[in-house]
């Protein structure tokens, strides 16, 4: 396997992206960057199926654009990772800020810890393969899911009382879904958001999901199988129709 | 946007400046080289008793002499200089650093006012709204605001900010959306021993300047952050409100959290709501408030704001970037982000 290790230390970002885009296009398949700190935009725009690993705390906007490549953050990360991601992986094995998964269309973010607010506001899908899932092992705080309108957003609540306590859960939703294990309150959730009853078909569908998001983290997925989840969705398909529109 | 770091050190061991510009410099993307401030809390034990007055000059002539004048009806000045600093290319000096050492006296109060700091707020108000091409930015005691218009680097190396050592240390970096970049409205804010970063907007701007101005309070520096300094004083001095009250009546739980608590809580959060109704605080905001016991974060209600808590046995980080926070501590724990309006605050433990 090619690899091409990077320092980033005292590095500003510019730069840092301009050798990872060179190390992309010549053919590495594993890049490894030390000592980041706060650099922002890592990875953003990148295609391919490479493999980026980043030793340390990334700056806002990781993976901004991907399309293909993993991220692997031994750290945690700051604001907006996945924001508009098409298509690839970010895993963090630690917390993460506000806006997880920003508009993001397609591909996977997994959080190890807890995210944030807002997390997965104005997640989208345009075909049923391009779907894109944001995981997070602990919990999230207020508006996950704000004005979503396509994708899968899994709480776990891992090491968690109760895996959300924080309020207005799919503010403003009107597509996806969010799925939470256990039981959440009714008051947490946000204006449009409505619960549906969680199936065995819908445990069979997010499946693929708990077990990939275990491997990464090594979990064990029969936990996460055998458990009850809430389902949450948008109320109508248009829960703003009269907000906006005069007859 | 804006970048914004608060530090306490609880034992009051003193840190110089040099990492505070730092991390304060990691965030550059947050400002536009339009502002940026250090504020140092420990930094004058030689002068502790004395107001350190920190004063913009547009030159040394009528300004000082107006303001030399006005300290004089009050009190004694026990030293004076111009503060030192450092010609950078970056940075271009249109005001004059000043600081005085300034010491309200009991004969000079007996019979118009009877507390130093209502005589200090008083000159700073004064000045401020009258004296042509005079601002007093800094006010307390121990402590003192380096602030200009410019990038956090150099303004930083402008004052030469690594010769100060504070226990607390805020450090802001400005990119002004709605008002002025000047001097005097580069962060922190400050009056008396209360200093304010902010990274946001106040909304409710309005209410809360004639809130504020209906106790006295002039808001002069053509910016929102000014009449947060004022509130903290107002309340916190003033009323007597502990910080964690402070925080609640400006930025409060919603009414309907407000009818999920417990009686008697929900009783005290009704009567600061409806006593404090002016004094509370919209739009986005992230801020964190020195002051004579430690420092104070928080955010606006629904959290439009990044704001990150770190800490390492004595110390307390508040920032806008967890990457910030590690610059000057790469070994810090218990980094999380606080719930929206949840007051963080480090107080000196002797």
């Amino acid at each position: 396997m090619k690899t091409v290790r990077i320092d980033a230390k005292g590095m500003h970002y510019t730069p840092l992206n301009q050798k990872i885009r060179s190390a992309v296009a010549d053919g590495a398949e594993e890049i490894i960057i030390d000592n980041v700190l706060g650099q922002r935009f890592i990875g953003d725009g990148v295609r391919g199926d490479v493999r980026i690993i980043i030793n340390g705390v990334p700056g806002g906007d990781l993976g901004m654009f991907m399309s293909g490549p993993t991220c692997i953050v031994r750290g945690n990360a700051e604001h907006a990772p996945g924001n508009t991601m098409n298509s690839g992986m970010l895993v963090i094995h630690g917390s993460a800020g506000d806006a997880v998964a920003h508009s993001m269309r397609g591909g996977k973010v997994f959080i190890r810890n807890n995210i944030g607010y807002r997390g997965g506001i104005h997640m989208k899908q345009y075909e049923v393969e391009a779907r894109p899932v944001l995981v997070v092992g602990g919990t999230a705080h207020s508006f996950l899911g704000e004005y979503m309108a396509g994708g899968l957003v899994l709480v776990l609540g891992i090491g968690k009382e109760k895996a959300m306590t924080d309020r207005g859960i799919g503010s403003g939703i009107h597509g996806g879904e969010i799925v939470i294990r256990g039981e959440v309150d009714d008051y947490l959730l946000g204006v449009g958001a409505k619960k549906f009853e969680f199936t065995e078909a819908d445990l069979e569908r997010i499946a693929p999901i708990i077990k990939s998001f275990c491997e990464q983290f090594g979990y064990d997925s029969a936990e996460f199988l055998d458990t009850n989840y809430t389902r949450i969705g948008p109320a109508s398909s248009r829960p703003f129709a009269s907000k906006y529109v005069w007859e | 946007m804006c970048g914004i770091i608060g530090f306490i050190d609880r034992t009051k061991s003193r840190m110089d400046g040099s990492s505070i510009k730092a991390a304060l410099s990691l965030m550059n993307e947050r400002g536009s080289g339009d502002g940026a401030g250090y504020a140092a809390y420990g930094i004058y034990p030689e002068y502790a008793d004395y107001y350190a007055l920190h004063v913009f000059f547009d030159n040394l002539g009528e300004p000082k002499t107006k303001v030399d004048e006005i300290l004089e009806l009050w009190g004694e000045i026990a030293h004076q200089e111009e503060i030192p600093t450092t010609p950078q290319p970056g940075l271009k000096k249109v005001h004059i650093p000043w600081r005085y050492f300034f010491k309200p006296s009991k004969d000079l109060m007996t019979g118009r006012m009877d507390s130093e700091k209502d005589v200090v707020t008083h000159i700073v108000m004064e000045v401020n709204a009258d004296v042509k091409g005079a601002t007093i930015f800094s006010s307390g005691k121990n402590m003192g605001v380096f602030k200009a218009s410019g990038w956090p680097e150099d303004v930083g190396n402008f004052y030469r900010i690594e010769d100060y050592k504070g226990y607390i240390w805020l450090a802001h970096n400005r990119y002004p959306t709605n008002s002025p970049g000047w001097w005097g409205g580069a962060h922190p804010f400050n009056l008396l021993d209360w200093s304010v970063v902010h990274n946001g907007e106040i909304t409710s701007y309005g209410t809360n300047q004639r809130y504020v101005e209906g106790y006295g309070y002039k808001c002069t520096a053509l910016t929102d952050t000014e009449v947060v300094a004022y509130l903290f004083d107002l309340l916190g001095r003033q009323h007597e409100l502990s910080h964690e009250m402070v925080v609640r009546a400006l930025a409060p739980p919603f009414w309907d959290d407000i009818d999920r608590m417990p009686e008697k809580e929900a009783e005290l959060n009704k009567a600061i709501r409806l006593t404090y109704g002016s004094a509370l605080m919209n739009g986005p905001f992230a801020i964190v408030v020195g002051t004579d016991n430690g420092i104070v974060g928080f955010t606006d209600r629904i959290k439009l704001r990044p704001l990150v808590v770190g800490e390492n046995e004595n110390k307390l980080y508040i920032s806008s970037e967890e990457a910030a926070i590690r610059v000057i501590d790469p070994e810090v724990k218990n980094v999380y982000t606080p719930r929206a309006g949840e007051p963080i605050i480090g107080r000196f433990t002797e």
